[in-house]
């Protein structure tokens, strides 16, 4: 029997802010290499603090975290954010915000330009290098964070509701870029979303979280085979699929008032 | 009529009927009108009798405005970097920034003339006094103001203090930066012509506008008063434009404030 590392382990991981209540209660879960993850649950059930605690950007309070073997902090290099916003920076041209992560890691310039424009090339938006993000729609902006993000080589990617924004049509042809670009990249995801169809479309394993505090209340198996397309949303798998998640999230939920 | 060309036609309007009231205010007036109201037409000859003097003076008051104005933005953009960097250093300075703000210029005028002596230095020091505030206050907020996400993705991204500041606070803060820099740009005149009515006759006797302004009002010269208070109005208009210049080019390209809203 081979024995495979997790590539994010969590172990009973709690964390509040300061003194203030328990945010994450007992979180367990371990994540395999090529896992896709959607965290979904009502508001306020610490998702998107799940995302903070594997970039590193936000210290556990208390249990034990691991990515890739090491503590979060340590292993920022392996980790690429994509934000609810598209989180642009304004006065560089697309290109440009492409390259910023690789700037910071002092990159030459040469092979920034080369990574951004395949990045680039990947999210579709080849020859828009030298616009700026006011001149693009919100589904183009999100593109140019996700090539950001994609810029990095990460093993990880966490994405924090990227696509909430965006109308249904351009989410449903953003999601099923996302897998294709996944096909080739081979990353493991974090993603949140509030939306049962999108989490059942993109992942091969989804957590239901309930709130007060946030707690892993159920994770569900997606065994859709990937490639997903149209034909995915269209079968009746899928489909069961969504209204069993939906229901164990408004058993989360409680009665609405 | 279309909308906008009443946009263009109601300015005009309301300058023919401004300077229709102010000839039959002046007729109203009868023989003392001469003397309280010169007419347009009286102006332009004193501009023409006193042109050399009223350039002169425009020409020193533009030198102390520019002097002072340039070390404002330099002094307050470092002072703002200062500011930003924690809670604490803004709570012990803003204060005292807040006092010198409060202090009306014109009553710190005579004092600094004690301090500098009269002439370019304490005109220069007035100008960048009126123009250190808000240019400061603007910059500090602008490099506090930073998208939260923008900087956890420099964190994640192990960036140094100094590359977030230089690639993210500094341009992110230009915005700011800049509304600082159009209001400073329209109250540098007005401080030099401050300091200059207080300090003007400097060594040498060559004073700007302010000290124009008493020599004339001394003499009764009331057309040339005009004039001269026409031309720091020009003087305030091409500081101002100069201030939307500079924040035009620098902005355009990517602040929606400043570009236009086709493309």
């Amino acid at each position: 029997m081979t024995v495979t590392v997790p590539i994010v382990k969590f172990d009973q991981v709690e964390k509040r802010y300061g003194d203030g209540p328990l945010i994450l209660d007992r979180i367990s879960f371990e994540a395999q290499r090529g896992d896709f993850i959607s965290l979904i649950g009502p508001s306020g059930c610490g998702k998107s603090t799940i995302l903070k605690l594997i970039s590193g950007l936000n210290p556990i309070s208390g249990g034990h975290a691991t990515v890739e073997s090491i503590t979060p902090e340590n292993a920022a290099e392996e980790l690429a954010f994509v934000f609810q916003e598209p989180t642009l920076l304004p006065w560089l041209t697309v290109q440009r915000n492409v390259e910023v992560p690789l700037k910071i890691r002092g990159v030459e310039s040469s092979r920034r330009a080369e990574v951004a424009r395949k990045s680039l090339d990947l999210v579709g938006l080849a020859g828009r290098e030298e616009a700026y993000p006011r001149q693009l729609s919100g589904g183009q902006k999100m593109r140019v964070s996700i090539a950001r993000a994609l810029s990095l080589s990460p093993k990880i990617l966490l994405l924090d509701e990227p696509f909430g924004a965006l109308d249904e049509m351009t989410r449903d042809h953003l999601n099923e870029e996302l897998l294709a670009i996944r096909d080739r990249k081979a990353w493991t995801a974090f993603f949140v979303t509030h939306s049962v169809a999108e989490s059942v479309f993109l992942s091969n394993r989804i957590f239901v979280l309930s709130a007060n505090p946030g707690r892993i209340h159920r994770e569900v198996r997606v065994d859709l085979p990937y490639p997903r397309t149209e034909e995915t949303r269209q079968s009746s798998a899928y489909q069961k699929l969504v209204a069993e998640v939906t229901l164990l999230l408004r058993s989360v939920e409680g009665p609405r008032t | 009529m279309s909308k906008k060309t009443l946009t263009y036609i109601l300015p005009v309007l309301t300058g023919i009927a401004f300077f229709g009231a102010w000839y039959a205010v002046r007729a109203l007036l009868g023989e003392d009108g001469k003397f309280l109201l010169p007419t347009p037409d009286e102006i332009l000859v004193a501009f023409r009798e006193y042109g050399d003097q009223l350039w002169a003076a425009m020409l020193n008051t533009t030198k102390g405005a520019v002097i002072g104005f340039s070390f404002a933005v330099v002094v307050s953009f470092i002072f703002a970097l200062v500011l930003s960097l924690t809670p604490m250093v803004r709570a012990s300075l803003y204060p005292y920034l807040m006092i010198l703000q409060m202090t009306p210029i014109i009553v710190l005028a005579p004092i600094l003339i004690l301090w500098v002596g009269p002439g370019l230095v304490s005109v220069t020091v007035i100008t960048f006094l009126i123009c250190f505030f808000p240019l400061t206050v603007n910059t500090t907020q602008g490099l506090i103001s930073t998208d939260r996400n923008l900087v956890d993705l420099f964190t994640m991204c192990k960036a140094t203090k100094a590359q977030e500041i230089l690639m993210l606070r500094i341009p992110a803060a230009l915005p700011y930066f800049f509304t600082g820099l159009r209001i400073a740009a329209t109250l540098a005149p007005i401080g030099a012509i401050v300091g200059d009515f207080y300090a003007g006759n400097s060594a040498g006797g060559q004073g700007g506008l302010g000290f124009l302004t008493i020599v004339f009002s001394s003499q009764f010269k009331n057309a040339a008063l005009f004039a001269t208070a026409a031309a720091s109005c020009g003087l305030g208009f091409l500081f101002a434009g100069i201030g939307i210049g500079l924040a035009w080019s620098s902005l355009h390209k990517w602040h929606d404030s400043y570009a236009k809203s086709d493309s």
